[in-house]
């Protein structure tokens, strides 16, 4: 069996996301140094503040503020901090309730260990020096003495300066990416200029690319079948926007192509021919670039120059 | 929803399969991972793929890094010429319950359900940190395993559990998994180094690939496929307020209620496949059911023992199905979650008929 391939897969994305008046409020309090609240209904303070009460699913609008100072109710210590959390050096996850709030928010303590945390004790605020309106704003909490006395009070969620009304969600992460047995012999197949599909044992259909099952019969393919190099055009398209990163003339064809012997058509770029010139049943081949050793696949296929093949021989993939 | 509900019709699952849950399942894709599980679910029912009336699938594109990944699985299935085919972005728990909605509508009377999750390929506890609430928390990448071990500790404080008594679910899980053939951990394992202090190596689920099947049937129909038929006599699934900070961690009101609108409490149940990733979670899950010593908890060794995220849940369903086909269990509780620190649950009661 050949080696299954792997490869370094990386899903980045810089979320847009809009923010409501209840957190658009918070967030800008945040860059300004002022935790709000919402109150709800029956007088609780929820911190951070939620647009509609978990409870009842009433809107929630009365904003309040309340105190940067705390109380931890749970923590967790944490001696490995991976990629993104709030502190490089090991910490401790916290829920905190602030004073004058009924509910605890999300963050992480900074202390020196293990033994210097436990539920009930005394914390604060600590400010990032570079303020954007985001969580991230309070770069953590640290040890905090004095008990104070805080009462929420009433905010108009107004601060000097333009108010945060979105945020920039940065996400990134890593994989590594198998595409398994199947799709694996494809490829290999493919740097040695061979197009290989496999075999239905149920319909005898061979699907190429091959990936281990047959979508009709719902079983798996194991028969390895080479198919091509010759085929024939089903149907194309004419490409007139050029792609970036792509130095390839508009405009050009690409084309489903049926290899001899396959039972699915692939697709491809047809070239070596007007583009006005390539019609359905126009035979083709493949083009391999040999300045590339291990290309892994046809840089384009060409007409062969054989009679068009009948209609009825590629009905079926079309 | 209640079980006696009017007109309710009378549905089974009456076939479940799984791979074996391996850590890294690299030389497969999902479908040629997936296809053995959907064919041991066939063959046991003698149903070919035409002749399942609903077909409904759980996975998460997060977890393969890939967008739309489950139409690959459906390959699997045998989708062409078209099915009747639905998919939820959650564990397989939750598919099953939209195919038995979709039986109880007397659209068909034939359902197979399937969920996979290969974690292999990433890192799951950072994968899972995108679940979380975009706005207040997913910035700051709370792992999976320190929001449990918030849980833990609030536990801990409350005198529910001590660290010693985690240890101890963690070795009856593991020491029950012995029998379980498709197991990734089973037997002896040490309690392990703190991973998020208070929780363990020992007290964290493994990582690893993983699938499950089964299928529902309803009515005779059902009666004609098994032999002994897991009749689903409630099911139900409820959710709390995704703020950590605003729920009783130590508590699970939703396990609860959906306990209730499914009828658990009707009478004893003999057996509970409990969906609790980390030992702390089954200490939740025990209080919030009300689970005396009398029942057998997690016989398979649960999630502990093998954790395929996105079929774990299902798997309580269909082992708590199992013991019902082979006659060890008279009436069996399944709970599935879903999200941070209990946030999803889903409870269903299995009966088998009186003998
Ligand atoms: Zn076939």
């Amino acid at each position: 069996m050949t080696e299954v391939l792997k490869a370094p897969l990386v899903v980045e994305f810089p979320f847009t996301r809009s923010l409501g008046p209840v957190q658009s409020a918070f967030l800008t309090g945040l860059r300004e140094r002022t935790v709000l609240g919402v109150r709800t209904a029956d007088g609780k303070v929820l911190v951070p503040p939620v647009e509609y009460d978990p409870v009842t699913a009433a809107e929630l609008r009365d904003l309040v503020e309340v105190a940067p100072t705390g109380t931890v109710t749970t923590w967790a210590w944490n001696p490995e901090p991976r990629r993104g959390q709030p502190l490089a050096a090991p910490f401790a996850w916290v829920l905190v309730r602030l004073d004058g709030a009924d509910t605890a928010l999300l963050h992480a303590l900074d202390a020196p260990g293990p033994d210097a945390v436990r539920t009930g004790m005394r914390v604060r605020v600590r400010w990032s020096a570079q303020r954007t309106g985001a969580i991230t704003d309070i770069a953590c909490f640290e040890p905090y003495d004095q008990v104070t006395a805080h009462q929420a009070a009433a905010h108009t969620g107004e601060f000097a300066g333009e108010a945060v009304t979105g945020i920039v969600a940065h996400a990134r992460l890593d994989y590594t990416y198998s595409p398994g047995r199947a799709q694996s012999q494809y490829i290999h197949a493919l740097s040695g200029h061979k197009v290989v599909g496999e075999r239905c044992p149920s319909c005898r259909k061979v699907y190429v690319p091959p990936r281990g099952a047959c979508p009709t019969c719902g079983v798996a393919t194991t028969e390895q079948v080479e198919v091509g190099p010759r085929g024939t055009v089903t149907t194309f398209c004419i490409v007139n926007i050029k792609a970036r990163n792509l130095d390839i003339e508009v405009p050009y064809v690409y084309a489903h192509i049926a290899l001899d012997g396959a039972d699915l058509a692939l697709h491809a770029r047809i070239a070596g021919i007007p583009y006005d010139q390539v019609r359905m049943g126009l035979r083709v081949e493949p083009v391999w670039d040999d300045s590339d050793k291990d290309s892994r696949y046809p840089d384009h296929y060409r007409p062969t120059g054989e009679p068009d093949a009948d209609y009825d021989t590629y009905k079926e993939l079309v | 929803m209640a079980p006696a509900a009017p007109g309710a019709r009378d549905v089974a699952i009456v076939a479940f399969g799984q791979s074996d849950h391996r850590r890294s399942t690299d030389e497969l894709s999902e479908v040629e991972m997936l296809m053995p599980v959907l064919h041991d679910v066939l063959a046991a029912t003698g149903l070919k793929t035409g002749d399942i009336g609903f077909t409904c699938s759980g996975s998460s594109d997060y977890l393969a890094g890939r967008a739309f990944s489950f139409t690959m699985a459906l390959d699997g299935v045998g989708a062409w010429p078209p099915i009747s085919e639905s998919h939820v972005e959650m564990d397989g728990a939750w598919a099953l319950y939209e195919a038995w909605v979709k039986l109880q509508t007397g659209d068909c009377d034939t359902a197979l359900v399937y969920s996979y999750g290969k974690s292999s390929p990433g890192s799951v506890r950072d994968v899972l940190t995108r679940q979380l609430d975009p706005y207040y928390v997913a910035p700051l990448w709370p792992d999976a395993v320190a929001l449990a071990a918030l849980q833990a500790r609030a536990l801990i404080d409350a005198g529910d559990t001590d660290e010693p008594a985690l240890a101890g679910v963690a070795t009856r899980s593991r020491t029950a998994a012995r029998a379980n053939p498709h197991a990734q951990l089973r037997g002896s394992v040490p309690h392990g180094d703190y991973v998020v202090r208070p929780l363990r190596t020992g007290d964290c689920p493994p990582v690893g690939d993983g699938a499950a099947a089964v299928v529902l049937a309803a009515g005779e129909r059902a009666r004609r496929l098994c032999e002994r038929p897991a009749w689903i006599r409630g099911i139900d699934h409820r959710i709390e307020a995704h703020g950590l900070g605003v729920r009783d961690l130590t508590d699970s009101p939703s396990t609860r209620l959906a306990a209730e609108r499914a009828g658990v409490f009707e009478r004893p149940v003999d057996t509970a496949e409990l969906h609790a990733p980390f030992t702390s979670q089954e200490v939740v899950l025990r209080k919030a059911l009300r689970l005396g010593e009398q029942v057998t908890v997690n016989p398979s060794g649960g999630a502990l023992a093998a954790n395929p995220v996105m079929a774990a849940g299902l798997i309580r369903l269909g082992e708590a199905a199992a013991r019902i086909h082979s006659g060890a269990s008279e009436r069996a509780l399944a709970h599935a979650t879903s999200g941070p620190c209990l946030q999803q649950n889903l409870v269903a009661v299995l009966e088998g008929d009186p003998r």
